[in-house]
């Protein structure tokens, strides 16, 4: 697959990281929500500093029917906002390879009910921060994982699209199965989303403290192998540690704070701040509808499920 | 007979100021706050609302000043349980002193300074709204009875319960009184954590999505009171589907909820922590009380 036309569809802080690097070498198209930021997209470009520092030009809309042709579609929305998004994509695009990068689980076969586009699935790891509708800054270098969704795409097109990512300034890696590595994700995400947005903690140094018996992290660790038996029950092997994760980023997050960075709030944690709705159900009730299809006990995450349905709603 | 309330907050001054109306009770309270101090020494302790009421009571923020008496009652938020017996154990050489506190576990510390120990569980409830004047929010009964390692004798049980009753304050002496305290510890361990960590009031905890997990949280509860041989006096089931209706108190935000919005330490050990320990001691294990427990912990520190 040549990719020459990119859109990337949700302009949030993600979309507009992969938007405004790969302006710099293929033509991207940008579907926003609000038709004052395609607006200013389209007048200003897209300014792109911290980890890279350039301005980039893309054609931007808000309507959905005014999307041109393209061969790869990065769908960046929030999952609370993707059954819309793939809805405006629905019968359209027959060419055209999709990629989500939600979190949490089940976004692909959300967006294959609207059409049958082959899918790569992918996780970001990658952060930034949002200045104004035309200037993001890109904080956390990090990679973007990707592969073949369900045998929809081939090992050959992820390892083209891992080139494009790096060829424009970003990490990125192709795997022949991502689930390992979505699992790990899910399960890190469940847990630490779940914790700072009951707790109002940021992602900081009590989330892998064990010491006390009444420790934070103790929690933290019980999820997580919570999070384990069920990735075990559904035949997943995790590809990475979700409690490594945790204490790796825990650490980073000292050593940013020495250097006078504030500590990382998790977006849940943002959401139920704003008084907006979570990506709760696609993430902690992802696993434990999980938990339940492969008939394994989840008490914790279902917990901590109601415990954050109900604080979005107190 | 001469009784010290010991903490003069809103349910120390519930049982001080009814029990300063009695002719055969000299009441003495012990309270931190300077102006209650000074408030209630010089115009009496006022209640109002569910009962109006002024009682005489000589209160004092000195310790020292306390004189010997046959009875206290422990009314401190649990946290401050061990230093205020600390600084008041003198008056009791000869006495028996009770908890009225929520949750369990401060009678064990009530017991590291006093020798004889009476368990109480107490339903009324107020609020301080100026120095020396207390809001009756809601009445209700007293259960008091031995600690069983270290107890009181009956006859004093039975003394305290017949002044608080003939005060206003129905007491009900009994020989096993952890029925009831555990049935209000079940019931206040599920509301109050949970409304903490979600904002919900005591009514939209009872309800979806949090109703199964408060009876759950329950549930642990029922288990570890079932391991220490104690059969509950009611159903805290019950009382939480009572306390959730309408016209009862529905609106009401459980006090742990307070606490965290007010950037105050909580009562958590005592609660959900509580249960967590006494399971552990016995061999049950209750891990979503573990978790309320560390997630309230986790809030403190926010």
């Amino acid at each position: 697959m040549a990719v020459e036309r990119v859109c990337v569809i949700g302009a949030g802080v993600i979309g507009s990281l992969y938007a405004g690097h790969l302006a710099r070498n293929v033509e991207v198209s940008v579907l926003t929500r609000r038709a004052e930021h395609a607006d200013a997209l389209n007048a200003d470009g897209l300014r792109i500093s911290g980890k890279s520092d350039f301005t980039a030009r893309v054609r931007a809309t808000a309507e959905p029917g005014e999307i041109e042709d393209f061969d790869l579609g990065i769908v960046a929305t929030k999952a609370t906002q993707l059954e819309e998004a793939a809805g405006a994509l629905a019968g359209r695009f027959p060419a055209a390879t999709l990629m989500t990068i939600q979190n949490g689980l089940g976004a692909e076969e959300l967006v294959r009910n609207h059409g049958d586009w082959p899918l790569f699935s992918a996780v970001t790891f990658m952060s930034g921060v949002r200045h104004d509708d035309t200037h993001v800054e890109y904080e956390l270098d990090t990679e973007t994982w990707l592969g073949p969704f369900a045998g929809t795409a081939t090992f050959e097109q992820a390892q083209e699209v891992e080139a494009l990512l790096i060829d424009a300034g970003l990490h990125a890696r192709a795997f022949l199965d991502l689930r390992p590595a979505q699992w790990s994700k899910l399960i890190f995400n469940a847990t630490v989303n779940s914790v700072s947005a009951l707790t109002d903690l940021p992602h900081v140094s009590a989330f892998a403290a064990r010491d006390g018996e009444t420790d934070l992290g103790n929690l933290v660790h019980d999820l997580m192998d919570e999070g384990k038996s069920v990735a075990a029950a559904a035949g997943v092997p995790l590809h990475e540690d979700p409690w490594l994760m945790n204490v790796q980023a825990v650490r980073r997050g000292e050593t940013l704070a020495a250097e006078g960075h504030y500590a990382h709030v998790p977006s849940m944690l943002e959401d139920v701040r704003a008084g907006r709705p979570t990506e709760i159900d696609f993430i902690t009730g992802a696993l434990v509808r999980e938990a339940s299809r492969h008939g394994v006990p989840a008490p914790l995450h279902t917990a901590m499920y109601r415990l954050v349905r109900a604080r979005e709603t107190a | 007979m001469r009784i010290a309330v010991i903490g003069c907050g809103a349910v120390g001054s519930l049982f001080a100021a009814n029990l300063g109306t009695l002719d055969d009770v000299e009441v003495w309270a012990y309270d931190p706050w300077q102006e209650h101090v000074d408030a209630i020494n010089a115009n009496g302790l006022r209640l109002s609302g569910a009962g109006d009421v002024v009682g005489r009571v000589h209160a004092t923020a000195d310790p020292g000043e306390l004189p010997p008496c046959e009875l206290g009652v422990v009314a401190t938020k649990s946290q401050h349980t061990s230093a205020a017996m600390a600084d008041t154990a003198h008056a009791f050489e000869q006495g028996s002193v009770c908890s009225v506190q929520n949750g369990a576990g401060n009678e064990e510390l009530v017991a590291e300074h006093v020798r004889q120990v009476i368990r109480g569980t107490t339903f009324p409830a107020g609020r301080v709204i100026e120095p020396g004047h207390v809001r009756w929010d809601t009445k209700g009964d007293t259960h008091i009875g031995p600690f069983e390692p270290s107890p009181a004798p009956m006859d004093a049980v039975e003394a305290l319960a017949d002044a608080c009753t003939r005060a206003g304050m129905p007491t009900h002496a009994l020989a096993d009184a952890r029925g009831a305290q555990w049935r209000k510890l079940i019931f206040n361990a599920a509301s109050n954590a949970i409304a903490a960590l979600t904002g919900r009031t005591h009514g939209r905890v009872a309800e979806a999505p949090t109703r199964e997990l408060a009876w759950a949280v329950m549930a642990e509860g029922r288990a570890v009171a079932e391991a220490q041989g104690i059969t509950l006096d009611m159903s805290p089931e019950e009382l939480f589907d009572h306390a959730a209706r309408k016209d009862v108190a529905y609106g009401h935000k459980p006090s742990m909820l307070q606490d965290v919005e007010a950037g105050r330490e909580t009562e958590i050990d005592f609660l959900n922590g509580a249960i967590v320990a006494f399971g552990e001691r016995y061999g049950v294990d209750a891990p979503l009380n573990r978790a309320l427990t560390e997630l309230v912990k986790g809030k403190e520190t926010a």
